[in-house]
């Protein structure tokens, strides 16, 4: 092994100008360094570390919103997501690619929109999908049944006028409730709705959401959309800390750590102009993905490349070296 | 095994004529067993930066090794059994240590700028790593299968949406993003691994800026001290 006593003082010089083999390998003094060994020590301890935070800690497992325990606990909020389903204006039905054709809903950056280019690949009818295909495939309530077949034999305009006219007098009603709704003409909503409302409570419509004609289903998609668009999964989220403006995105639900490398990814959504665009989205991806590349490439660019030899922190990771070869007064 | 000679000259050696032959002359000279397995190092490599190099790769096996155990009782698993629940735990765990050790790395090979003499690919293996673990991970959170998928599904959906990816990469497809996190994500993530670590014992441990001369390469007309 050799030693790794103090050198005689003498000039050092910069790597970079000192010659050096051309496949860049170490042509000076080694010392015994037993990797295997390194590794078998570094896995036991980390193994054993993350055994005593697991024993210490365990893990965070919020219990999930399903549409039984949303229409249980919040049912104004349920039957006011569901009033938004059916006359076309909730979050989804309004969203644009990829899940409805809605014009000029898709973000851009600057005159492109990668969004619509990617077109409707999850196409989804908020009324038909969310509201009158569960309802018609849970048949069982005569009254819910009579108020689907005039909806049904309603023409669109109807339908529009009956729905929207519900859904903009259950916003005015005291507390959204739709037992407070003015006298309206409505048609068969408020009795569909009421009924989705039962489905939902009785647990029938998470079912039915999820597997639309197939036994086997793995995608959530249509349930979490209809949850999302109302206010209680929101509410849920910020009392746990996990909302936008909270730098949810890097958050776990209670006090456990979440995904803390996604600080710069949350940092944009805080400050202008991304906090205020209506196209924050692609934009941050875009200042992201600029980023990210950067990153990878900083060994190419110049300037970044040099910032290592302008701020001399490798003298403290050196510092045995430099010490022992007198570089540290160079 | 048919052998050619060498064209450089008649002296020269002998080059095999299959593929294997090839692969393994090609491995064996990029890669001569001692530079592999080496038992010595520069004697620059003395701080406790580079543990975290290994560290990083400890803490990958463990994520690796308690996400098998979570695979073989499926998805469910730890919602209902306890220890199941500690074994997420562990897995948890194990990747916020490989994440925190990662980002140590990364930052320490950048002000060690451990890119330098033709270390470039190494470091841009070791990032783009980085990266694929990022995304491993956030399909680990939308897997979970509880309030907290959720929330992350339908929050990330817009980002993922607003640039096209989400029509393709749909992170409220809990199949899909199973398959993602358990299969291909980490396939790709071990490959890139590799193919980093074997670049690490290809070019070396990136020297210190400023070398002593004891230390450099002996010129002709120089004699080793």
């Amino acid at each position: 092994m050799t030693t790794t006593a103090p050198v005689a003082s003498s000039p050092v010089v910069r790597a970079e100008r000192a010659p050096q083999p051309s496949d860049g390998s170490w042509q000076g003094r080694n010392r015994e360094y037993d990797l295997l060994k390194e590794f078998v020590v570094a896995l036991v301890v980390v193994a054993l570390l993350a055994a005593g935070l697991a024993a210490l800690f365990s893990s965070p497992d919020e219990h999930q919103v399903t549409l039984t325990s949303w229409s249980t606990a919040a049912p104004t909020d349920f039957v006011a997501t569901a009033a938004t389903e059916l006359d076309g204006t909730s979050g989804t039905a309004t969203y644009g690619a990829p899940y409805t054709r809605t014009p000029d809903a898709a973000q851009k950056i600057g005159p492109v929109s990668l969004q619509h280019i990617a077109g409707v690949t999850h196409p989804i009818n908020t009324s038909t999908d969310f509201i009158t295909g569960p309802l018609a495939s849970l048949p069982g309530d005569p009254t819910v049944s009579a108020a689907l077949a005039q909806w049904t034999a309603a023409s669109a305009a109807q339908q529009q006028s009956w729905s929207g006219s519900y859904d903009a007098a259950l916003q005015k009603a005291a507390g959204n409730d739709p037992a407070k709704v003015a006298p309206g003409s409505y048609g068969p909503v408020p009795t569909m709705l009421t009924g989705l409302l039962r489905l939902a409570q009785a647990g029938r419509l998470d079912g039915a959401l999820l597997l639309q004609g197939s036994f086997y289903q793995t995608d959530y998609t249509k349930p979490l959309l209809f949850i999302a668009d109302g206010s209680y999964l929101a509410d849920k989220g910020g009392a746990e800390h996990l909302a936008g403006e909270q730098w949810g995105m890097m958050n776990e639900t209670g006090s456990y750590p979440g995904q803390a490398w996604l600080w710069l990814y949350t940092f944009w959504y805080q400050v202008k102009p991304f906090s205020t665009s209506g196209n924050a989205d692609a934009l941050v991806m875009v200042v992201m993905t600029v980023l990210s590349i950067g990153l990878i490439s900083v060994p190419f660019l110049p300037g970044i490349r040099s910032i290592p030899k302008w701020i001399p922190v490798h003298r403290i990771i050196w510092r045995d070296y430099y010490r022992n070869t007198g570089s540290s007064t160079s | 095994m048919t052998l050619l000679e060498d064209p450089t000259g008649p002296q020269g050696p002998l080059r095999a004529a299959t593929w294997t032959g090839r692969l393994r002359d090609r491995a064996t000279k990029s890669f001569p067993p001692e530079q592999l397995l080496p038992d010595r190092q520069p004697i620059y490599v003395a701080s406790w930066i580079y543990v975290f190099g290994v560290a990083t790769i400890a803490a990958f096996l463990v994520v690796l090794a308690t996400g098998t155990l979570l695979a073989v009782q499926g998805p469910q698993w730890w919602h209902r059994s306890g220890t199941g629940h500690y074994v997420n735990s562990l897995h948890l765990w194990s990747v916020e240590l490989f994440m925190a050790f990662m980002v140590i790395h990364l930052w320490g090979k950048f002000w060690m700028a451990a890119w330098r003499g033709k270390r470039a690919m190494t470091w841009v293996t070791g990032a783009v790593c980085f990266f694929g673990s990022i995304g491993t991970a956030f399909t680990g959170y939308l897997v979970q299968s509880n309030f907290d998928s959720q929330f992350i599904s339908t929050q990330a959906k817009d980002g993922l949406n607003s640039v096209g990816i989400g029509s393709r990469f749909n992170v409220m497809d809990f199949g899909q993003m199973l398959m993602w996190h358990i299969f291909l994500l980490p396939l790709i993530v071990g490959a890139v691994v590799l193919v980093h670590v074997l670049q690490v014992r290809r070019r070396g441990v990136v020297p210190p800026f400023l070398v002593h001369p004891i230390d450099l390469p002996a010129a002709p007309d120089r004699a080793r001290p």
